[in-house]
């Protein structure tokens, strides 16, 4: 019998065109790009140059401050392009896939210490750590590390489905990561991931609830929560995976199924592609007034066809953009195609329609003015109106008193959704995070 | 057709233009008239349809029903001073009322909306919306009495002092309605409360009565307070035919805006049904200590009833700004409201009105609830760190 946790608060959006489950294969990207950004926290140094010939698994960047932490190549091939942003920023490596099949030699031998070999591997800078969720560092010893194997994000894809034939290789990954740390992972209910078993150190719970329940963040509140000074790590499902696939091969493989979804998408379902793939290779050409979103909805990233598949991401979206709308006197129509958490709209007597919404904001930005709009949907014991307003005047002892350790920008995403204010609260907690953890460094 | 309008008018309020002085007018008009399409840059792509417009607007619809009944309650009480209610029709009654009331409502948003559009504008900010809310509370919750420069200054002290010297909607201490009627009590008291200032005396345009200044009307509450105790049936103070600020009189009207505030869920039920019970009570503890005091001897539910306690508890208690943030908060700042409304009702004898007292108390005191709350929480996290 597993753990069940019952959460009350949040909010399941259904949006139209959530992927189907069947699997699509895309040709072999001719380029991969990799976004030294998606690696937050991280800096970067770069380790090859233009022109360089490079194999799968192979480092590309390392960690400035650690000098362990590597961002490999998921593919074999050449380095075409290093692009870079203001002040040099380094934005994106890509890489022009070649036909041969060469694996990168790891120089540690299968004893070394299991933390070392991941960094070598390029797997460890797909652990995140609580407090500030960022990469995660090798000197680190983690109280528990967590895995929400399921995200109840609209249009996310289904972890149960991606890993359908692998699962032998996550259960292999648990185990090795278990023994670093106890390991935890989050299910939505008993029979997600039925093959899946308890022992020792592998602890199994279950969320029942809304969405953000899949968020990692909010399970470690439940579970065991982070107090000042301690860590937490955390990986996404797909993380494991790579984990697993590596240890029982000692190849790096980074190909995933992505779900294509949205409302502007004609077949929403899987895609099979590697990591970094161009998105025009997933979503196809998208002209004008459409949003290409690298992650889903509430929390992915803006992208446009030039870009490339992040690294944390398994799922994206076309939606529309909505710039060319024209919509009068909002404030007393009744848009009974617009979804909305207030019963000033319709919307809640209408509670399995699906809605197609747009990019627009839908009203102009304010100071925070009803109370309790965040809490609604924010299921962890924490006062989030307080703690941001706590981040926005940078009051740090508040933060901590008030449990900014426990939290990321995702946990926000309903949040920001919901909120009448209209207030960016992922960028707010993230640009809080990063003040925090350069006072405490 | 709409957007080809206001796309012609926007360069010339555009930086430098002709207008620009007026942006903050024109933006605040364009907003309403449409959704802006701007699109999220960071963060969530999709946004919730709810924005505070659409909040304020339901507000302002739920005080509608209050303000209709006002209105035909100033005719009605016009012609019930001049003893010719048989004679008057009801439609002359709310016309009558009507015609009273525009000129308040109209001076209120100009005072009231000018000083906004102004500080929005220097502060190159969105106007907010807020004041459409406060606006027409300012008139509702005024004797009808009141002149219109005595309403004009009150709102301009109400809006500076009030709201935007703590940065606007959203960063107000005080309800600035109830701020209003409060400069307005402790400045001209004699026009605020007594026996004389509850019934309209003018003619206007031809409608109504002119009442001799000597002939008074006292509000049940101001009877009670003078150790009368009124005739008036329990019914009757629901249906709130009687003397009283314009907007707070009827029951029926007050809950039917209760019931848009509650369905729409933009009022708090936690808030408004604490007022009920706190003043419900205390007003009974009242009841039962056997005081020699007319207004203590008010059976509960008729001290809920009267003066400006429901209108208090559904829109004043209510706004979300003033009001305790924290859900478990919200219990304890609304119980307090009511129980010290009913107090100051009963144990001072000068004053037969406490809500406004009490809500604009509660509203200093709100943040250190919230405090209290908060801080649980706070040291339940800190407790954790200790082994």
């Amino acid at each position: 019998m597993k753990n069940t946790f019952r959460l009350r608060k949040g909010l399941d959006l259904h949006l139209v065109g959530e992927a189907q489950k069947f699997v699509r294969q895309s040709d072999f990207p001719a380029e991969v790009g990799i976004c030294p950004t998606d690696f937050t926290g991280l800096t970067p140094k770069l380790l090859v140059r233009e022109g360089n010939e490079v194999a799968t698994g192979q480092p590309l960047l390392t960690d400035k401050q650690t000098c362990r932490v590597n961002i490999v190549s998921p593919v074999c091939g050449r380095v075409k392009a290093v692009v870079r942003g203001e002040r040099r920023k380094l934005l994106k490596v890509i890489i022009e896939t070649s036909s041969a099949a060469d694996h990168y030699t790891m120089s540690l031998s299968e004893d070394a210490p299991l933390k070392e070999r991941l960094c070598e591997a390029g797997l460890f800078s797909f652990i995140r750590q609580r407090p500030y969720d960022v990469i995660a560092s090798p000197d680190d010893t983690p109280k528990a590390i967590f895995i929400s194997a399921f995200s109840k994000m609209p249009l996310a894809a289904d972890f149960s489905f991606v890993v359908k034939g692998e699962e032998g290789r996550f259960e292999s990954a648990l185990k090795a990561l278990a023994t670093i740390a106890p390991v935890f992972v989050g299910v939505p209910s008993e029979d997600y991931l039925p093959e899946l078993h308890e022992d020792e150190n592998i602890n199994v719970n279950v969320f029942s609830g809304p969405n953000p329940s899949g968020n990692v963040g909010v399970q470690i509140n439940h579970v065991c929560p982070v107090n000042k000074g301690e860590t937490v790590w955390t990986l996404s499902p797909q993380a494991v995976l790579f984990i697993g696939r590596w240890l029982e091969t000692g190849k790096i493989d980074f190909s995933l199924k992505v779900a294509v979804g949205g409302s502007e998408v004609k077949e929403p379902g899987y895609v099979e592609t590697l990591l970094g793939a161009p998105i025009k290779d997933l979503t196809g050409s998208v002209d004008g007034h459409k949003r290409i979103v690298n992650g889903n909805p509430l929390v992915g990233i803006k992208s446009d066809e030039e870009d490339f598949l992040h690294a944390f991401v398994s799922e994206v979206c076309v939606l529309p953009e909505g710039d060319d709308v024209h919509e009068a006197f909002g404030w007393i129509m009744p848009r009974l195609n617009q979804h909305s958490t207030s019963r000033s709209y319709l919307s809640w007597l209408m509670p399995g329609k699906k809605y197609a919404p747009d990019c627009r904001i839908k009203g102009g930005e304010r100071h925070m003015i009803m109370s309790g709009e965040y809490d609604r949907v924010f299921p962890m014991d924490i006062y989030a109106g307080y703690l941001v307003k706590a981040i926005i005047t940078g009051d740090i002892e508040r933060q901590e008193a008030l449990g900014i350790y426990e939290v990321a920008p995702e946990d926000f995403a309903v949040a920001e959704y919901v909120d009448s204010s209209k207030l960016e609260l992922q960028r707010i907690v993230r640009e809080g995070l990063d003040i925090l953890r350069k006072e405490n460094a | 057709m709409l957007q080809e309008f206001f796309d012609k008018l926007r360069p010339s309020f555009q930086e430098g233009g002709k207008l620009h002085a007026f942006r903050s007018v024109f933006e605040g008009f364009e907003t309403f008239a449409l959704v802006p399409n701007e699109t999220s840059r960071t963060g969530v792509s999709i946004h919730d349809a709810i924005d505070s417009k659409r909040i304020m607007s339901f507000v302002v619809i739920a005080l509608l029903p209050a303000l209709l009944f006002g209105m035909y309650n100033i005719g009605y009480q016009n012609a019930l001073a001049a003893n010719a209610v048989a004679a008057t029709s009801c439609w002359a009654m709310f016309l009558y009322g009507f015609c009273v009331m525009l000129p308040k409502i109209v001076v209120s948003y100009l005072v009231g909306l000018g000083i906004e559009f102004t500080v929005a504008q220097y502060k190159n900010e969105e106007i907010n919306e807020g004041y459409l809310v406060t606006g027409l509370l300012i008139p509702m919750i005024l004797p009808v009495g009141t002149p219109l420069w005595m309403l004009a200054v009150a709102v301009a002290f109400s809006v500076v002092f009030a709201k935007e010297v703590f940065g606007g909607t959203g960063m107000n201490i005080f309800n600035p309605a109830l701020i209003a009627r409060a400069f307005l009590f402790f400045a001209y008291p004699t026009k605020m409360s007594g026996d004389n200032v509850w019934v309209s005396k003018d003619t206007w345009f031809g409608l109504g009565y002119t009442i001799p200044d000597a002939q008074t009307m006292a509000t049940p509450l101001g009877e009670a307070a003078a150790g009368k105790m009124g005739e008036m049936s329990f019914a009757d103070m629901l249906v709130g035919l009687m003397p009283g600020s314009v907007g707070e009189t009827s029951v029926y009207a007050i809950l039917i805006g209760a019931a848009i505030l509650l369905i729409t869920g933009i009022a708090s039920w936690k808030t408004m049904f604490s007022v009920f019970v706190g003043g419900g009570l205390v007003a009974w503890l009242f009841n039962i200590a056997g005081m020699d005091n007319a207004v203590a001897e008010i059976p509960w539910y008729e001290h809920l009833a009267l003066g400006g306690f429901c209108f208090g508890a559904v829109f004043m208690a209510t706004d979300p700004v003033t009001s305790a943030r924290t859900e478990s908060g919200k219990y304890v700042y609304g119980f307090l409201i009511g129980a010290l409304a009913i107090t100051i009702r009963v144990l001072n004898p000068g004053y037969p009105e406490g809500m406004m007292l009490a809500i604009l108390f509660m509203n200093m005191f709100a943040p250190l609830i919230d405090w209290c709350v908060v801080q649980s929480n706070i040291s339940k996290r800190a407790k954790r760190l200790k082994p």
